[in-house]
Protein backbone atom coordinates (compact mmCIF):
# COMPACT_ATOMS: atom_id res chain seq x y z
CA UNK A 1 0.00 0.00 0.00
CA UNK A 2 2.90 2.05 0.66
CA UNK A 3 4.07 1.91 -3.03
CA UNK A 4 0.71 3.51 -3.52
CA UNK A 5 0.56 6.09 -1.35
CA UNK A 6 3.84 7.29 -2.06
CA UNK A 7 2.87 7.41 -5.61
CA UNK A 8 0.47 9.49 -4.86
CA UNK A 9 2.47 11.85 -3.31
CA UNK A 10 4.61 12.11 -5.76
CA UNK A 11 2.40 12.91 -8.54
CA UNK A 12 1.05 15.45 -6.24
CA UNK A 13 4.19 16.92 -5.89
CA UNK A 14 4.84 16.56 -9.72
CA UNK A 15 1.97 18.05 -10.82
CA UNK A 16 1.67 21.02 -8.77
CA UNK A 17 5.75 20.77 -7.89
CA UNK A 18 5.26 22.24 -11.85
CA UNK A 19 7.60 19.53 -13.08
CA UNK A 20 9.06 20.15 -16.27
CA UNK A 21 9.39 17.16 -18.30
CA UNK A 22 6.02 16.09 -16.59
CA UNK A 23 4.30 19.00 -18.10
CA UNK A 24 5.72 18.58 -21.37
CA UNK A 25 4.68 14.90 -21.36
CA UNK A 26 1.45 16.40 -20.52
CA UNK A 27 1.28 18.37 -23.08
CA UNK A 28 2.79 16.27 -26.09
CA UNK A 29 -0.16 13.74 -25.11
CA UNK A 30 -2.98 16.08 -25.39
CA UNK A 31 -1.85 18.13 -28.58
CA UNK A 32 -1.64 14.58 -30.65
CA UNK A 33 -4.44 12.69 -29.32
CA UNK A 34 -6.41 15.91 -29.18
CA UNK A 35 -5.30 16.16 -32.96
CA UNK A 36 -6.01 12.41 -33.61
CA UNK A 37 -8.99 12.72 -32.53
CA UNK A 38 -10.60 15.70 -33.97
CA UNK A 39 -8.44 13.90 -37.48
CA UNK A 40 -10.79 10.55 -36.89
CA UNK A 41 -13.84 12.56 -36.54
CA UNK A 42 -13.11 14.43 -40.26
CA UNK A 43 -12.84 11.35 -41.55
CA UNK A 44 -14.67 8.56 -39.51
CA UNK A 45 -17.58 11.11 -39.57
CA UNK A 46 -18.64 11.60 -42.97
CA UNK A 47 -17.68 8.16 -44.21
CA UNK A 48 -20.50 6.76 -41.30
CA UNK A 49 -23.10 8.71 -42.48
CA UNK A 50 -22.18 7.68 -46.37
CA UNK A 51 -22.05 4.13 -45.17
CA UNK A 52 -25.55 4.75 -43.13
CA UNK A 53 -27.23 6.73 -46.31
CA UNK A 54 -25.66 5.40 -49.75
CA UNK A 55 -26.60 2.06 -51.26
CA UNK A 56 -23.35 0.68 -53.84
CA UNK A 57 -21.70 -2.41 -54.86
CA UNK A 58 -18.87 -3.11 -51.89
CA UNK A 59 -21.41 -1.35 -49.33
CA UNK A 60 -21.66 -4.66 -47.33
CA UNK A 61 -17.89 -5.15 -47.19
CA UNK A 62 -16.86 -1.57 -46.64
CA UNK A 63 -18.93 -1.96 -43.58
CA UNK A 64 -17.39 -5.17 -42.58
CA UNK A 65 -14.20 -3.79 -42.64
CA UNK A 66 -15.13 -1.18 -41.01
CA UNK A 67 -16.42 -2.97 -38.11
CA UNK A 68 -13.03 -4.88 -38.36
CA UNK A 69 -11.36 -1.84 -37.97
CA UNK A 70 -13.03 -0.85 -35.28
CA UNK A 71 -11.27 -4.06 -32.92
CA UNK A 72 -7.75 -3.61 -34.75
CA UNK A 73 -4.92 -3.94 -32.00
CA UNK A 74 -2.89 -0.92 -31.53
CA UNK A 75 0.21 -3.27 -32.04
CA UNK A 76 -0.76 -4.25 -35.65
CA UNK A 77 -1.51 -0.37 -36.70
CA UNK A 78 2.15 0.13 -34.78
CA UNK A 79 4.01 -2.37 -37.11
CA UNK A 80 1.96 -1.49 -40.33
CA UNK A 81 2.40 2.34 -39.92
CA UNK A 82 6.52 1.68 -39.17
CA UNK A 83 6.69 -0.64 -42.58
CA UNK A 84 5.17 2.53 -44.37
CA UNK A 85 6.83 5.34 -42.37
CA UNK A 86 10.41 3.16 -42.15
CA UNK A 87 13.38 5.19 -44.05
CA UNK A 88 12.82 2.72 -46.96
CA UNK A 89 9.59 1.95 -46.55
CA UNK A 90 6.52 3.56 -49.58
CA UNK A 91 6.70 6.73 -47.19
CA UNK A 92 10.11 6.83 -46.13
CA UNK A 93 10.87 9.85 -48.07
CA UNK A 94 8.31 12.00 -45.55
CA UNK A 95 10.83 11.25 -42.68
CA UNK A 96 8.56 11.17 -40.18
CA UNK A 97 8.83 8.37 -38.54
CA UNK A 98 9.63 8.32 -34.71
CA UNK A 99 8.17 11.81 -34.60
CA UNK A 100 5.32 13.13 -32.91
CA UNK A 101 2.99 13.17 -36.67
CA UNK A 102 3.68 9.49 -36.78
CA UNK A 103 2.07 8.86 -33.78
CA UNK A 104 -0.95 10.82 -35.28
CA UNK A 105 -1.28 9.06 -38.07
CA UNK A 106 -1.00 5.46 -35.95
CA UNK A 107 -4.01 6.80 -33.55
CA UNK A 108 -6.04 8.53 -36.72
CA UNK A 109 -5.72 4.86 -38.30
CA UNK A 110 -6.94 3.07 -34.57
CA UNK A 111 -9.65 5.57 -34.23
CA UNK A 112 -11.54 6.43 -36.98
CA UNK A 113 -13.11 3.45 -38.12
CA UNK A 114 -14.56 3.41 -34.15
CA UNK A 115 -15.47 6.91 -35.20
CA UNK A 116 -16.82 5.47 -38.64
CA UNK A 117 -18.60 2.33 -37.03
CA UNK A 118 -20.80 4.25 -34.11
CA UNK A 119 -21.47 6.83 -36.95
CA UNK A 120 -23.11 4.64 -39.03
CA UNK A 121 -25.01 2.57 -36.12
CA UNK A 122 -25.83 5.99 -34.48
CA UNK A 123 -27.78 7.01 -38.33
CA UNK A 124 -29.08 3.98 -38.92
CA UNK A 125 -31.24 4.32 -35.44
CA UNK A 126 -32.76 7.06 -37.62
CA UNK A 127 -35.89 6.63 -39.32
CA UNK A 128 -35.00 6.64 -43.01
CA UNK A 129 -38.04 9.11 -43.99
CA UNK A 130 -36.77 11.65 -41.84
CA UNK A 131 -34.47 13.01 -44.36
CA UNK A 132 -37.40 12.79 -47.10
CA UNK A 133 -39.28 14.28 -44.23
CA UNK A 134 -36.62 17.71 -43.92
CA UNK A 135 -36.30 17.84 -47.58
CA UNK A 136 -40.05 18.00 -47.96
CA UNK A 137 -39.77 21.39 -45.86
CA UNK A 138 -37.54 22.58 -47.42
CA UNK A 139 -34.17 21.79 -46.00
CA UNK A 140 -31.02 21.96 -48.60
CA UNK A 141 -28.69 18.66 -48.54
CA UNK A 142 -26.06 20.33 -45.94
CA UNK A 143 -29.01 21.23 -43.66
CA UNK A 144 -30.68 17.99 -43.78
CA UNK A 145 -27.08 16.39 -42.69
CA UNK A 146 -27.30 18.91 -40.24
CA UNK A 147 -30.37 18.28 -38.48
CA UNK A 148 -30.11 14.31 -39.19
CA UNK A 149 -26.32 15.09 -37.37
CA UNK A 150 -28.28 16.55 -34.04
CA UNK A 151 -31.23 14.30 -34.15
CA UNK A 152 -28.19 11.14 -33.49
CA UNK A 153 -26.76 13.42 -31.20
CA UNK A 154 -25.75 11.25 -28.29
CA UNK A 155 -25.00 7.99 -30.14
CA UNK A 156 -22.70 10.40 -32.04
CA UNK A 157 -20.90 11.48 -29.07
CA UNK A 158 -20.56 8.25 -28.02
CA UNK A 159 -18.87 8.03 -30.98
CA UNK A 160 -16.05 11.12 -30.09
CA UNK A 161 -15.78 9.54 -26.70
CA UNK A 162 -14.89 6.20 -28.00
CA UNK A 163 -12.74 7.38 -30.86
CA UNK A 164 -10.90 9.85 -27.90
CA UNK A 165 -10.66 6.86 -25.49
CA UNK A 166 -9.07 4.66 -28.16
CA UNK A 167 -6.63 7.13 -28.67
CA UNK A 168 -5.33 8.05 -25.28
CA UNK A 169 -5.08 4.90 -23.59
CA UNK A 170 -3.40 3.08 -26.80
CA UNK A 171 0.28 2.77 -26.42
CA UNK A 172 1.73 -0.03 -28.34
CA UNK A 173 1.20 2.14 -31.56
CA UNK A 174 2.85 5.32 -30.18
CA UNK A 175 5.75 3.38 -28.84
CA UNK A 176 6.50 1.41 -32.07
CA UNK A 177 6.26 4.41 -34.46
CA UNK A 178 7.16 7.83 -31.67
CA UNK A 179 10.12 5.28 -30.41
CA UNK A 180 9.33 7.03 -27.01
CA UNK A 181 11.95 9.44 -27.19
CA UNK A 182 12.75 12.12 -23.90
CA UNK A 183 11.34 14.94 -25.12
CA UNK A 184 10.39 14.71 -28.30
CA UNK A 185 7.99 11.76 -28.87
CA UNK A 186 7.28 10.85 -25.14
CA UNK A 187 3.51 10.51 -24.13
CA UNK A 188 1.83 9.27 -21.54
CA UNK A 189 1.33 6.09 -22.36
CA UNK A 190 4.72 5.94 -23.47
CA UNK A 191 6.33 6.91 -20.09
CA UNK A 192 4.12 4.86 -18.00
CA UNK A 193 5.63 1.47 -19.84
CA UNK A 194 9.08 3.08 -19.38
CA UNK A 195 9.14 4.32 -15.42
CA UNK A 196 7.10 0.63 -14.71
CA UNK A 197 10.27 -1.03 -16.52
CA UNK A 198 12.44 0.49 -14.39
CA UNK A 199 10.69 -0.27 -11.62
CA UNK A 200 9.75 3.80 -11.16
CA UNK A 201 6.70 3.15 -9.76
CA UNK A 202 5.85 6.47 -7.67
CA UNK A 203 6.38 8.34 -11.28
CA UNK A 204 4.26 5.72 -12.95
CA UNK A 205 1.61 6.22 -10.94
CA UNK A 206 1.49 9.50 -11.18
CA UNK A 207 1.76 9.64 -14.95
CA UNK A 208 -0.88 7.12 -14.66
CA UNK A 209 -2.98 9.32 -12.48
CA UNK A 210 -2.34 12.49 -15.04
CA UNK A 211 -3.60 10.58 -17.69
CA UNK A 212 -6.63 9.27 -16.21
CA UNK A 213 -7.69 12.73 -14.95
CA UNK A 214 -7.07 14.16 -17.83
CA UNK A 215 -9.27 11.13 -19.55
CA UNK A 216 -11.65 11.83 -17.10
CA UNK A 217 -11.96 15.26 -17.41
CA UNK A 218 -12.74 15.19 -21.25
CA UNK A 219 -15.00 12.92 -21.04
CA UNK A 220 -16.86 14.73 -18.41
CA UNK A 221 -17.29 17.67 -20.43
CA UNK A 222 -18.83 15.11 -23.36
CA UNK A 223 -21.30 13.27 -21.40
CA UNK A 224 -22.11 16.68 -19.76
CA UNK A 225 -22.97 17.75 -23.60
CA UNK A 226 -24.61 14.36 -24.05
CA UNK A 227 -26.56 14.15 -21.03
CA UNK A 228 -27.75 17.35 -21.00
CA UNK A 229 -31.08 16.45 -21.84
CA UNK A 230 -32.53 13.35 -20.17
CA UNK A 231 -34.66 11.03 -21.34
CA UNK A 232 -37.27 10.18 -19.07
CA UNK A 233 -38.35 6.61 -18.89
CA UNK A 234 -41.66 6.38 -17.73
CA UNK A 235 -41.73 4.35 -14.25
CA UNK A 236 -44.17 0.76 -14.71
CA UNK A 237 -46.55 1.28 -11.85
CA UNK B 1 -60.13 27.24 -66.78
CA UNK B 2 -58.09 28.82 -63.81
CA UNK B 3 -54.04 28.70 -64.70
CA UNK B 4 -52.21 25.43 -63.39
CA UNK B 5 -49.98 26.08 -60.65
CA UNK B 6 -48.10 22.68 -61.13
CA UNK B 7 -47.81 20.65 -64.39
CA UNK B 8 -46.53 17.65 -64.93
CA UNK B 9 -45.68 16.26 -68.49
CA UNK B 10 -44.55 12.68 -69.58
CA UNK B 11 -43.45 11.73 -66.07
CA UNK B 12 -41.56 8.28 -65.87
CA UNK B 13 -39.97 7.14 -62.77
CA UNK B 14 -38.41 3.72 -62.51
CA UNK B 15 -36.88 1.50 -60.12
CA UNK B 16 -34.56 -0.21 -61.76
CA UNK B 17 -36.46 -2.47 -64.43
CA UNK B 18 -39.63 -1.64 -63.37
CA UNK B 19 -41.77 1.60 -64.09
CA UNK B 20 -43.04 2.79 -60.94
CA UNK B 21 -44.86 5.82 -62.36
CA UNK B 22 -45.95 6.59 -66.18
CA UNK B 23 -48.00 10.28 -65.86
CA UNK B 24 -48.37 11.86 -69.20
CA UNK B 25 -50.04 14.97 -68.09
CA UNK B 26 -51.05 16.38 -64.42
CA UNK B 27 -52.23 19.98 -64.10
CA UNK B 28 -52.69 21.13 -60.65
CA UNK B 29 -55.18 24.40 -60.14
CA UNK B 30 -54.37 26.93 -57.43
CA UNK B 31 -56.62 26.43 -54.57
CA UNK B 32 -57.89 23.03 -55.66
CA UNK B 33 -57.57 19.84 -53.39
CA UNK B 34 -56.57 16.70 -55.47
CA UNK B 35 -57.22 13.91 -53.81
CA UNK B 36 -55.40 11.03 -54.86
CA UNK B 37 -56.80 7.81 -54.85
CA UNK B 38 -55.23 4.10 -55.29
CA UNK B 39 -54.03 0.77 -53.72
CA UNK B 40 -50.69 0.59 -51.83
CA UNK B 41 -48.33 0.01 -54.19
CA UNK B 42 -50.17 2.60 -56.53
CA UNK B 43 -47.32 5.11 -56.68
CA UNK B 44 -48.82 7.60 -54.41
CA UNK B 45 -46.40 8.42 -52.21
CA UNK B 46 -43.86 8.78 -55.87
CA UNK B 47 -46.27 10.67 -57.44
CA UNK B 48 -46.09 13.43 -53.89
CA UNK B 49 -42.59 12.88 -54.03
CA UNK B 50 -42.80 14.02 -57.90
CA UNK B 51 -44.62 16.87 -57.22
CA UNK B 52 -42.78 18.17 -54.36
CA UNK B 53 -39.63 17.98 -56.29
CA UNK B 54 -37.85 15.04 -53.73
CA UNK B 55 -37.89 12.34 -56.58
CA UNK B 56 -35.01 12.02 -59.34
CA UNK B 57 -37.49 11.65 -62.49
CA UNK B 58 -36.49 9.18 -65.49
CA UNK B 59 -37.89 11.49 -67.51
CA UNK B 60 -40.37 14.15 -67.97
CA UNK B 61 -40.63 17.78 -66.59
CA UNK B 62 -42.60 19.72 -63.80
CA UNK B 63 -43.25 23.34 -64.05
CA UNK B 64 -44.11 25.70 -61.33
CA UNK B 65 -46.11 28.57 -62.16
CA UNK B 66 -44.73 28.40 -65.90
CA UNK B 67 -41.24 27.89 -64.70
CA UNK B 68 -39.42 24.68 -65.43
CA UNK B 69 -37.68 22.84 -62.55
CA UNK B 70 -34.33 22.34 -63.32
CA UNK B 71 -31.89 21.57 -60.17
CA UNK B 72 -30.82 24.91 -60.23
CA UNK B 73 -33.84 26.11 -58.95
CA UNK B 74 -35.21 23.06 -57.29
CA UNK B 75 -33.97 24.16 -53.66
CA UNK B 76 -36.34 27.37 -53.65
CA UNK B 77 -39.00 25.61 -55.77
CA UNK B 78 -39.23 22.96 -53.03
CA UNK B 79 -39.27 25.47 -50.45
CA UNK B 80 -42.39 27.16 -51.37
CA UNK B 81 -44.25 24.00 -50.96
CA UNK B 82 -44.63 21.51 -47.73
CA UNK B 83 -44.66 17.81 -47.19
CA UNK B 84 -46.69 15.91 -44.77
CA UNK B 85 -46.08 12.24 -44.31
CA UNK B 86 -47.72 9.37 -43.25
CA UNK B 87 -45.62 9.34 -40.07
CA UNK B 88 -45.13 12.58 -38.47
CA UNK B 89 -41.70 12.25 -38.24
CA UNK B 90 -40.88 15.42 -35.47
CA UNK B 91 -37.14 15.62 -34.49
CA UNK B 92 -36.32 15.32 -30.58
CA UNK B 93 -37.33 18.58 -29.33
CA UNK B 94 -40.41 20.75 -28.25
CA UNK B 95 -43.47 20.85 -30.09
CA UNK B 96 -42.88 24.65 -30.94
CA UNK B 97 -39.26 24.17 -32.08
CA UNK B 98 -40.78 21.18 -34.14
CA UNK B 99 -43.25 23.36 -35.62
CA UNK B 100 -40.65 25.89 -36.08
CA UNK B 101 -38.39 23.61 -38.13
CA UNK B 102 -39.27 24.38 -41.59
CA UNK B 103 -39.36 28.31 -40.83
CA UNK B 104 -35.63 27.70 -39.24
CA UNK B 105 -34.91 26.40 -42.67
CA UNK B 106 -35.41 29.54 -44.32
CA UNK B 107 -33.56 31.39 -41.97
CA UNK B 108 -36.41 33.68 -40.49
CA UNK B 109 -35.87 35.57 -37.77
CA UNK B 110 -37.12 34.52 -34.33
CA UNK B 111 -39.98 37.11 -33.91
CA UNK B 112 -41.32 36.64 -37.47
CA UNK B 113 -41.14 32.70 -36.99
CA UNK B 114 -42.99 33.17 -33.56
CA UNK B 115 -45.49 35.22 -35.23
CA UNK B 116 -46.24 32.73 -37.93
CA UNK B 117 -45.84 29.38 -35.94
CA UNK B 118 -48.47 30.34 -32.55
CA UNK B 119 -51.46 31.17 -34.56
CA UNK B 120 -51.11 27.44 -36.57
CA UNK B 121 -51.15 25.94 -32.94
CA UNK B 122 -53.89 27.74 -31.74
CA UNK B 123 -55.53 26.34 -34.63
CA UNK B 124 -54.44 22.91 -34.83
CA UNK B 125 -55.38 23.02 -30.82
CA UNK B 126 -51.74 22.28 -29.74
CA UNK B 127 -51.19 25.43 -28.43
CA UNK B 128 -51.13 23.77 -24.74
CA UNK B 129 -48.62 21.47 -25.95
CA UNK B 130 -45.94 23.78 -27.15
CA UNK B 131 -43.40 23.16 -24.91
CA UNK B 132 -43.69 19.19 -24.35
CA UNK B 133 -41.14 17.13 -26.24
CA UNK B 134 -42.02 15.44 -29.26
CA UNK B 135 -41.22 12.25 -28.19
CA UNK B 136 -43.93 12.01 -25.17
CA UNK B 137 -46.88 13.09 -27.89
CA UNK B 138 -49.67 10.83 -29.27
CA UNK B 139 -49.87 9.78 -32.73
CA UNK B 140 -52.94 12.30 -33.16
CA UNK B 141 -51.22 15.01 -31.37
CA UNK B 142 -47.67 14.47 -33.54
CA UNK B 143 -49.59 14.67 -36.84
CA UNK B 144 -51.39 18.10 -35.93
CA UNK B 145 -47.89 18.91 -35.19
CA UNK B 146 -46.35 17.86 -38.47
CA UNK B 147 -49.50 19.42 -40.09
CA UNK B 148 -48.43 23.13 -38.11
CA UNK B 149 -45.25 22.90 -39.06
CA UNK B 150 -46.25 22.79 -42.84
CA UNK B 151 -48.88 25.31 -42.76
CA UNK B 152 -46.57 27.67 -41.10
CA UNK B 153 -44.65 27.47 -44.36
CA UNK B 154 -47.79 29.46 -45.83
CA UNK B 155 -46.84 26.69 -48.49
CA UNK B 156 -48.48 27.39 -52.15
CA UNK B 157 -48.84 23.75 -52.36
CA UNK B 158 -49.58 21.36 -49.73
CA UNK B 159 -48.44 17.58 -49.65
CA UNK B 160 -50.41 15.09 -47.88
CA UNK B 161 -49.12 11.77 -48.17
CA UNK B 162 -51.66 9.57 -46.21
CA UNK B 163 -51.35 11.63 -42.91
CA UNK B 164 -53.87 9.95 -41.36
CA UNK B 165 -53.91 6.82 -42.23
CA UNK B 166 -51.77 5.50 -39.05
CA UNK B 167 -54.21 7.10 -36.84
CA UNK B 168 -57.45 5.31 -34.67
CA UNK B 169 -60.65 6.32 -36.50
CA UNK B 170 -61.97 8.73 -33.79
CA UNK B 171 -58.46 10.68 -34.61
CA UNK B 172 -58.58 10.60 -37.49
CA UNK B 173 -61.89 11.80 -38.38
CA UNK B 174 -61.34 15.13 -36.18
CA UNK B 175 -58.63 15.73 -37.85
CA UNK B 176 -59.68 15.18 -41.04
CA UNK B 177 -62.59 17.63 -40.16
CA UNK B 178 -60.17 20.14 -38.80
CA UNK B 179 -57.49 19.58 -42.46
CA UNK B 180 -60.98 19.99 -44.18
CA UNK B 181 -61.52 23.41 -42.76
CA UNK B 182 -58.45 24.87 -43.20
CA UNK B 183 -58.09 24.31 -46.39
CA UNK B 184 -61.41 25.34 -47.34
CA UNK B 185 -60.93 28.41 -45.40
CA UNK B 186 -57.23 29.29 -46.41
CA UNK B 187 -57.41 27.98 -49.96
CA UNK B 188 -54.11 26.14 -50.11
CA UNK B 189 -53.62 24.47 -53.12
CA UNK B 190 -52.91 20.91 -51.56
CA UNK B 191 -52.56 17.04 -52.79
CA UNK B 192 -53.64 14.95 -50.70
CA UNK B 193 -53.03 10.86 -51.21
CA UNK B 194 -54.64 8.73 -49.42
CA UNK B 195 -56.05 5.05 -49.95
CA UNK B 196 -59.36 5.80 -48.17
CA UNK B 197 -62.37 6.28 -50.38
CA UNK B 198 -64.03 8.21 -47.96
CA UNK B 199 -60.82 10.57 -47.17
CA UNK B 200 -60.71 10.87 -50.93
CA UNK B 201 -64.51 12.21 -51.60
CA UNK B 202 -64.06 14.70 -48.74
CA UNK B 203 -61.50 16.42 -49.46
CA UNK B 204 -60.67 15.74 -52.75
CA UNK B 205 -62.57 18.79 -55.37
CA UNK B 206 -60.90 16.76 -57.84
CA UNK B 207 -60.24 12.62 -57.62
CA UNK B 208 -57.36 11.37 -59.45
CA UNK B 209 -57.49 7.48 -59.42
CA UNK B 210 -54.06 5.74 -59.25
CA UNK B 211 -52.94 2.36 -60.28
CA UNK B 212 -50.18 0.43 -61.63
CA UNK B 213 -48.18 4.24 -61.43
CA UNK B 214 -50.71 5.38 -64.14
CA UNK B 215 -53.76 7.64 -63.41
CA UNK B 216 -56.55 5.93 -64.56
CA UNK B 217 -59.57 8.84 -63.83
CA UNK B 218 -59.23 11.92 -62.86
CA UNK B 219 -62.50 14.41 -62.51
CA UNK B 220 -64.89 15.71 -59.95
CA UNK B 221 -65.09 13.83 -56.80
CA UNK B 222 -69.24 12.36 -57.38
CA UNK B 223 -68.18 11.79 -60.90
CA UNK B 224 -64.94 9.41 -60.27
CA UNK B 225 -66.85 8.04 -57.30
CA UNK B 226 -70.15 7.08 -59.71
CA UNK B 227 -68.94 7.30 -63.29
CA UNK B 228 -66.01 5.05 -62.45
CA UNK B 229 -64.07 4.38 -66.75
CA UNK B 230 -63.35 0.69 -66.07
CA UNK B 231 -63.54 -1.83 -63.85
CA UNK B 232 -60.23 -0.91 -62.52
CA UNK B 233 -61.72 1.86 -61.14
CA UNK B 234 -64.64 1.25 -60.40
CA UNK B 235 -62.63 -1.42 -57.84
CA UNK B 236 -60.73 1.09 -56.36
CA UNK B 237 -63.31 3.81 -55.84
CA UNK B 238 -65.54 1.14 -54.53
CA UNK B 239 -68.40 0.59 -57.30
CA UNK B 240 -67.73 -3.32 -56.12
CA UNK B 241 -70.82 -4.67 -58.20
CA UNK B 242 -70.16 -5.43 -61.31
CA UNK B 243 -72.83 -6.89 -63.64
CA UNK B 244 -72.11 -7.82 -67.48
CA UNK B 245 -74.31 -7.35 -70.13
CA UNK B 246 -74.35 -6.45 -73.84
CA UNK B 247 -76.31 -2.89 -75.45
CA UNK B 248 -79.96 -3.36 -76.38
CA UNK B 249 -80.53 0.06 -77.43
CA UNK B 250 -80.09 3.32 -76.77
CA UNK B 251 -82.00 6.43 -75.89
CA UNK B 252 -79.61 9.32 -75.38
CA UNK B 253 -77.47 8.74 -72.73
CA UNK B 254 -79.47 5.71 -71.27
CA UNK B 255 -78.97 1.93 -72.76
CA UNK B 256 -80.67 -0.80 -72.06
CA UNK B 257 -78.83 -3.69 -71.59
CA UNK B 258 -79.41 -6.95 -71.65
CA UNK B 259 -78.33 -9.40 -68.60
CA UNK B 260 -78.93 -13.07 -67.66
CA UNK B 261 -82.05 -13.03 -65.61
CA UNK B 262 -83.42 -9.40 -66.87
CA UNK B 263 -82.59 -6.37 -68.41
CA UNK B 264 -80.77 -3.34 -66.78
CA UNK B 265 -81.61 0.63 -67.84
CA UNK B 266 -78.14 2.25 -67.53
CA UNK B 267 -76.17 5.61 -67.35
CA UNK B 268 -74.07 5.31 -70.80
CA UNK B 269 -73.22 5.98 -74.02
CA UNK B 270 -72.51 2.75 -76.07
CA UNK B 271 -74.09 1.68 -79.47
CA UNK B 272 -75.85 -1.76 -79.43
CA UNK B 273 -74.33 -4.83 -79.58
CA UNK B 274 -71.38 -3.68 -77.06
CA UNK B 275 -70.61 -6.03 -74.44
CA UNK B 276 -70.31 -3.78 -71.26
CA UNK B 277 -70.15 -3.94 -67.50
CA UNK B 278 -72.85 -2.48 -64.91
CA UNK B 279 -71.52 -0.50 -62.23
CA UNK B 280 -73.53 -0.25 -59.05
CA UNK B 281 -72.52 0.79 -55.39
CA UNK B 282 -73.58 -1.58 -52.72
CA UNK B 283 -75.53 1.58 -50.84
CA UNK B 284 -77.38 1.62 -54.35
CA UNK B 285 -78.91 -1.58 -53.88
CA UNK B 286 -82.42 -1.96 -52.50
CA UNK B 287 -83.57 -5.25 -51.42
CA UNK B 288 -87.30 -6.39 -50.74
CA UNK B 289 -89.67 -9.40 -50.28
CA UNK B 290 -91.65 -8.81 -53.50
CA UNK B 291 -90.99 -11.65 -55.12
CA UNK B 292 -93.89 -11.33 -57.95
CA UNK B 293 -92.86 -12.12 -61.41
CA UNK B 294 -90.30 -13.96 -59.91
CA UNK B 295 -88.26 -11.12 -58.46
CA UNK B 296 -86.71 -10.00 -61.78
CA UNK B 297 -87.55 -7.24 -64.05
CA UNK B 298 -86.41 -4.63 -65.39
CA UNK B 299 -83.22 -2.98 -62.92
CA UNK B 300 -84.70 -6.17 -60.78
CA UNK B 301 -83.16 -9.29 -60.07
CA UNK B 302 -83.97 -12.40 -58.28
CA UNK B 303 -80.92 -12.57 -55.53
CA UNK B 304 -80.21 -15.13 -52.68
CA UNK B 305 -78.16 -13.91 -49.90
CA UNK B 306 -74.98 -15.38 -49.65
CA UNK B 307 -73.31 -14.24 -46.62
CA UNK B 308 -73.84 -11.75 -44.40
CA UNK B 309 -71.14 -9.61 -42.89
CA UNK B 310 -72.26 -7.15 -40.36
CA UNK B 311 -70.27 -3.87 -39.31
CA UNK B 312 -71.36 -0.80 -37.13
CA UNK B 313 -73.70 1.09 -39.29
CA UNK B 314 -74.53 -1.29 -42.21
CA UNK B 315 -74.90 -4.71 -43.13
CA UNK B 316 -72.67 -5.80 -45.53
CA UNK B 317 -74.59 -8.95 -47.60
CA UNK B 318 -73.32 -10.69 -50.69
CA UNK B 319 -75.67 -11.73 -52.79
CA UNK B 320 -76.10 -14.79 -56.07
CA UNK B 321 -77.97 -14.02 -58.85
CA UNK B 322 -78.21 -14.70 -62.70
CA UNK B 323 -76.36 -12.11 -63.86
CA UNK B 324 -73.55 -12.85 -61.07
CA UNK B 325 -72.38 -12.02 -57.48
CA UNK B 326 -73.49 -8.09 -56.17
CA UNK B 327 -72.54 -6.85 -53.11
CA UNK B 328 -74.66 -4.49 -51.12
CA UNK B 329 -74.59 -2.36 -48.11
CA UNK B 330 -77.88 -2.75 -46.15
CA UNK B 331 -78.42 -0.15 -43.10
CA UNK B 332 -78.64 -1.93 -39.49
CA UNK B 333 -82.35 -0.64 -39.53
CA UNK B 334 -83.73 -2.06 -42.67
CA UNK B 335 -81.51 -5.05 -41.85
CA UNK B 336 -83.76 -5.63 -38.82
CA UNK B 337 -87.20 -4.58 -40.80
CA UNK B 338 -86.76 -7.35 -43.99
CA UNK B 339 -85.21 -9.94 -41.15
CA UNK B 340 -82.18 -11.02 -43.42
CA UNK B 341 -81.15 -14.60 -43.19
CA UNK B 342 -78.42 -16.30 -44.92
CA UNK B 343 -80.13 -18.45 -47.97
CA UNK B 344 -82.77 -16.30 -48.35
CA UNK B 345 -84.76 -15.09 -51.72
CA UNK B 346 -84.80 -11.63 -52.63
CA UNK B 347 -85.68 -8.97 -55.18
CA UNK B 348 -82.85 -6.35 -55.56
CA UNK B 349 -83.67 -3.37 -57.15
CA UNK B 350 -81.83 -0.21 -58.18
CA UNK B 351 -82.85 3.10 -59.90
CA UNK B 352 -80.99 3.59 -63.68
CA UNK B 353 -79.12 6.66 -62.67
CA UNK B 354 -76.68 4.52 -59.94
CA UNK B 355 -76.20 2.50 -62.86
CA UNK B 356 -73.73 3.31 -64.90
CA UNK B 357 -72.04 1.19 -68.22
CA UNK B 358 -68.40 1.02 -68.61
CA UNK B 359 -66.44 -0.89 -70.87
CA UNK B 360 -65.07 -4.28 -70.12
CA UNK B 361 -61.45 -4.00 -69.09
CA UNK B 362 -58.80 -5.74 -71.33
CA UNK B 363 -57.62 -8.88 -69.39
Amino acid sequence: MDLIWNGIATALALVFGGDAEVWAITWLSLKVSGLATILSLIIGMPLGILLAMSRFPGRALAVALVNTGMGLPPVVVGLFVSIFLWRSGPLGFLDIIYTPTAIVIAQVVIAFPIVAGLTLTSFQTLNPNLALQLAGIGASKAQTLWFLSKEARLPLLAAVMAGFGGIISEVGASMMVGGNIRGQTRVLTTATVLETARGNFDLAIALSLILLALSFAINFVLTHIQQRQLTRWPKPS
Amino acid sequence: MAEALLTLSEIIVRHGQTTVLDIRRLEIFAGETLAVIGPNGAGKSTLLRVIGLLQPLSAGAIDFRGERANGANTLAMRRRMASVLQEPLLLNASVYENAALGLKIRRLERAEIRRRVVPWLDRLGIAHLADRRARTLSGGESQRTSLARALALDPEVLLLDEPFSALDPSTRETLLVDLCDILRQTGITAVFATHDRDEAFMLGMRVGVLSGGKLLQLGGGAEVFTRPVDEKVAEIVGAETGIRGVVESRRGRVVLVRIDGGAAEAIGDFSPGTPVVLCLRPEDIRLSRDLGTGGAGINRLAVTVVKIIPSTAHYRLLLASRAGALSALVPRAAFEVLDVREGDAFSAAFDTTALHAITIAKQ
